[in-house]
């Protein structure tokens, strides 16, 4: 094969949508991706394309976030077009459910300062309209915040839907391609891979937490970590979610999901009975309705996440032509990275834009 | 297509109805094999894209068994033990949550 003009390294939602996006500028892509054992969040997430609740302390990463909310209806037909399949997105609006007064007012106190900032549209549902919205609520919800810009997806899909394309739009494909070194010679960078070595003027890392390591061999500072998410699931039902609440979602296939749990357990994924329970205990006292339901999987997945939870999106300033893009909301953030994004780094490079997601944030002097 | 072998010819018999038909089984069929049995191949349409499916590893394994058991869905036919009177109906397509 020709040497490509851009490696994106790491094959998971982020790298995907960004070398779709490559490829569409017309730029000869080869997506570098570890194999069937790679710690992989876009296999384990909980597939929500969510705006409430993202970006207090951060307007640009809101702004982000709404933009990607926005042009994810037409991504998804693009990629229908494009390959057939049908990732399910909707856009119903979502909840986040309270099971006590003081619940939603914190709540409410959250999203209004969300809206101050960002004028994010929102409003608090009491218990007897939320009735007539979601009328299988259990009798302690007391009522929930509902944002119109919220809705979902099916993300095995998608990841399989941007393979698909990938592979249309003529992109290298390289599993069991974990990068061991990268060099920068006279504008080239020169990534190994075992016994391969693939030249090219501009990659893009996209590994998740693998970025904190490759980004080392650029001169980006990624300060990344994995943060532990579990899922249970329900077998198939026939709909009666109508909207997808921030901890609970009906897919379009009939099963319920069950999450939103966090922890700090390093490289561990591994699920764990007394955080599976207690999601599905406040599950239940949310839809008593779940309780009738067979759990059919738990699974845990790592979340690729920074200190203050925003993305980082840079190009090193030392290697230039090495960029990162690391977030933690690959579902959420697919359309903006594969529409927004990837036409940038097909492109000049970032816009001033993208300053604020830069490293650099982390970095704060002693004070004097 | 099944038929029973000889040596249990004698066991005593249930009845049970399979969606409002009367079917005769044996008190130790399971409900899967006694929908064999009484030639009900196909005992359920999948949940997805309502193709038809009948019991098929009888050990609990492949979950292709499922139907309505006295008004509850999804359940496993195979790990079933038929009783007199039990109400079995096929499963089409997705369960209702509850019932």
């Amino acid at each position: 094969m020709a040497e490509p003009d851009v490696a994106v390294i790491g094959g998971g939602l982020v790298g995907s949508a960004i070398a779709w996006g490559l490829a569409g500028a017309g730029k000869r892509v080869a997506l570098l991706d570890e194999g069937d054992i790679a710690f992989r969040a876009s296999r384990g997430n909980f597939a929500l394309v969510w705006v409430q609740s993202k970006g207090l302390g951060m307007p640009e990463y809101a702004r982000w976030t709404r933009a990607s909310s926005d042009a994810w209806a037409g991504f998804a037909r693009e990629l229908r077009e494009e390959t057939g399949i049908d990732v399910a997105h909707q856009r119903p609006g979502g909840f986040s459910l309270a099971l006590s007064e003081d619940e939603l007012e914190r709540r409410d106190t959250t999203l209004k300062r969300l809206h101050n900032q960002s004028d994010l549209p929102y409003e608090i549902v009491h218990r007897a309209r939320l009735l007539k919205m979601l009328p299988d609520i259990g009798p302690e919800v007391v009522g929930g915040a509902y944002c119109p810009l919220d809705g979902h997806a099916n993300s095995p899909r998608l990841l399989r839907a941007l393979h698909t394309a990938l592979k249309q739009r003529g992109v290298s494909y390289l599993p069991e391609h974990s990068v061991d070194a990268i060099e920068h010679r006279g504008g080239v960078f020169v990534v190994k891979s075992g016994t391969r070595t693939i030249e090219t003027p501009r990659i893009v890392l996209t590994a998740g937490n693998g970025n904190r390591k490759l980004g080392e061999m650029v001169g980006l500072d990624v300060p990344v970590r994995p943060q532990r998410g579990q899922i249970v699931i329900t077998e198939k039902a026939a709909p009666f979610l109508n909207y997808p609440v921030v901890t609970i979602r009906q897919t379009d296939e009939g099963g319920v999901m069950m999450g939103d749990s966090l922890e700090e357990a390093g490289f561990d994924d591994r699920v764990g009975l007394g955080v599976v329970g207690t999601i599905a205990e406040r599950a239940v006292r949310m839809f008593p309705l779940l309780g009738s339901l067979n759990v059919v999987r738990t699974w845990a997945a790592l979340r690729v996440m920074t200190q203050d939870g925003f993305p980082i999106y840079e190009e090193s300033k030392s290697h230039p032509g090495a960029f990162v893009a690391t977030c933690h909301s690959g579902v959420t953030l697919a359309a903006a990275h594969a529409k927004l994004l990837a036409p940038l780094i097909a492109g000049g490079g970032l816009s001033d834009d993208f300053t604020a997601f830069s490293a650099k944030r982390f970095h704060v002097p002693p004070a004097a | 297509m099944f038929r029973r072998l000889p040596d249990l010819a004698d066991t005593a018999s249930v009845t049970l109805t399979v969606d409002g038909e009367a079917i005769t089984a044996r008190a130790s069929d399971t409900v899967a094999a006694a929908l064999l049995a009484a030639g009900h191949a196909a005992c359920r349409e999948t949940a997805v894209s309502n193709s038809a499916r009948g019991p098929y590893c009888l050990m609990g394994v492949c979950f292709d068994c499922l139907v309505s058991i006295d008004g509850l869905g999804n359940r496993q036919g195979c790990l079933v033990r038929v009783r007199d009177g039990m109400r079995v109906e096929t499963q089409r397509g997705k369960r209702v949550a509850g019932r």
